[in-house]
């Protein structure tokens, strides 16, 4: 006897179509994280219909770890990881715990178990976000609290996989040497998820969203500036992606309103719009013209 | 003798499950659980060893289960109750508690009497 399954209606049913088109919607570029996510959703979705077949299915380990550089979106992504294995049925509540070192590692001896145990705790049921991961582990300090931190990690990671999901996020060389030094972890984490830069088109695509999320719009010679500013700003160090890009518009309101108290009387049009002048009043601007005077990151 | 103290306790022991459910459900009213355990179940020792501290912020009751297995190795032959306390003004007190694990052999309890001035006479609980 053979049955077939409609995989399509079992999609539609979880809602889960909704929550990746928002996902290919909102965030702009990402595409291997977008493929990794979709490939994530369809296994559970098809593991579904395995299990209604009677089929015994283990669940998948769903562990993660997001790398890339400063900006890329990785929180913003782990926060709608949380819905998205939610509505696939994976996590039972859905909530995100977002929590660095600090909140791990205790100050004195016996103070890290049970504050990790606390966290852990607290993110049963949901997503367990680990930012800069790769802080846990201090090798130059022997006597250092965070190995024990992720000792109860990895046992909690292994016994209770059906009881939550723990996101490892930080820079790619970082995670790498994190991983090297402590392999029982690398190997219980299944998603490896790098993210990658992103390009000045879609740094543009962003900038268009966040300024319309402020309530304001960019006039077509501030699109310019802005396009110009973002090939400059590229090229110096500590370029932060759509971080970067955030701080650039923040600065520019700032000059923004500088120049409308000064221009006195303002009408509507120009109290929403940021103007050419607003970006190119940048230290990036003059840093190009003079290479030599390039010693600290401009901003 | 079998205690009974607190809800649910004509009922046959609960399972893992049934706690997880009753827990669940304290959580969605935003009650903080914690734990206790004893190995004097007397109704007037209201003192209980408390096994951690109580659980804030949880949304989900599988670390409440853990923590309960934890305790169960720890205290095998003790009585381990569970409670869930409201913080809402007016109530701030505990709105639900319920044993969780009961020894082997329970606890022994005997009535004694003592004759008093006059015809008085007073009753006493008393370990047996």
């Amino acid at each position: 006897m053979s049955r077939t399954f409609d995989l399509r209606a079992l999609l539609a049913e979880s809602g889960i179509g909704a929550v990746l088109d928002e996902l290919d919607r909102d965030l702009v570029g990402l595409a291997p994280v977008k493929m990794r996510i979709r490939e994530i959703a369809s296994l559970l979705v098809v593991d579904k219909a395995r299990a209604e077949l009677g089929v015994a299915v283990a669940k998948p380990s769903l562990h993660m770890c997001f790398t890339g550089n400063p900006g890329t979106g990785k929180t913003t992504v782990a926060m709608r990881m949380a819905t998205i294995l939610h509505r696939l049925g994976h996590v039972r509540k859905g909530h995100l715990v977002a929590v660095t070192r600090d909140d791990l590692v205790g100050q004195y001896i016996g103070h890290t178990a049970p504050r990790t145990r606390e966290v852990l705790k607290r993110s049963m049921g949901g997503v367990l976000f680990i930012d800069e991961a790769y802080y846990l582990y201090r090798p130059e300090n022997e006597r250092d609290y965070g190995q024990e931190a992720i000792e109860i990690l990895m046992q909690v990671m292994e016994n209770q996989r059906d009881d939550l999901v723990v996101i490892f996020a930080g820079y790619k060389h970082g995670m790498d040497t994190f991983f090297q030094s402590n392999p029982g972890l690398g190997s219980r984490v299944a998603h490896h998820i790098d993210f990658p830069d992103y390009t000045v088109a879609e740094l543009e695509a962003i900038a268009t969203s966040m300024v319309a999320s402020l309530g304001l719009s960019l006039s077509g010679s501030a699109r310019q500036a802005l396009g110009e500013y973002l090939h400059l700003r590229r090229e110096q160090p500590n370029f932060a992606n759509a971080r970067s890009l955030r701080n650039a518009l923040d600065r520019a309101r700032l000059r923004q309103a500088r120049r409308l108290l000064e221009a006195g009387s303002v009408d509507a049009a120009m109290l929403t719009t940021l103007e050419a002048g607003d970006f190119r009043a940048s230290r990036v601007f003059e840093a190009a013209r003079t290479p030599a005077a390039n010693e600290e990151a401009p901003c | 003798m079998r205690i009974t103290q607190g809800t649910f306790s004509f009922l046959p022991d609960l399972t893992d499950e049934q706690i997880a459910k009753q827990v669940d459900y304290a959580l969605a009213q935003g009650w903080a659980v914690s734990i206790e355990y004893s190995d004097d179940p007397h109704p007037r020792n209201i003192y209980w060893e408390m096994w951690g501290m109580p659980m804030f912020d949880l949304k989900d009751a599988a670390g409440v289960v853990a923590e309960i297995r934890e305790c169960r190795k720890a205290h095998p032959d003790d009585y381990i109750k569970l409670n869930a306390f409201d913080s809402t003004r007016g109530f701030e007190t505990m709105r639900l508690s319920f044993m969780v694990h009961r020894p082997k052999q329970e606890a022994r309890y005997k009535l004694r009497r003592e004759e008093s001035a006059g015809r008085l006479v007073r009753y006493t609980l008393e370990r047996a």
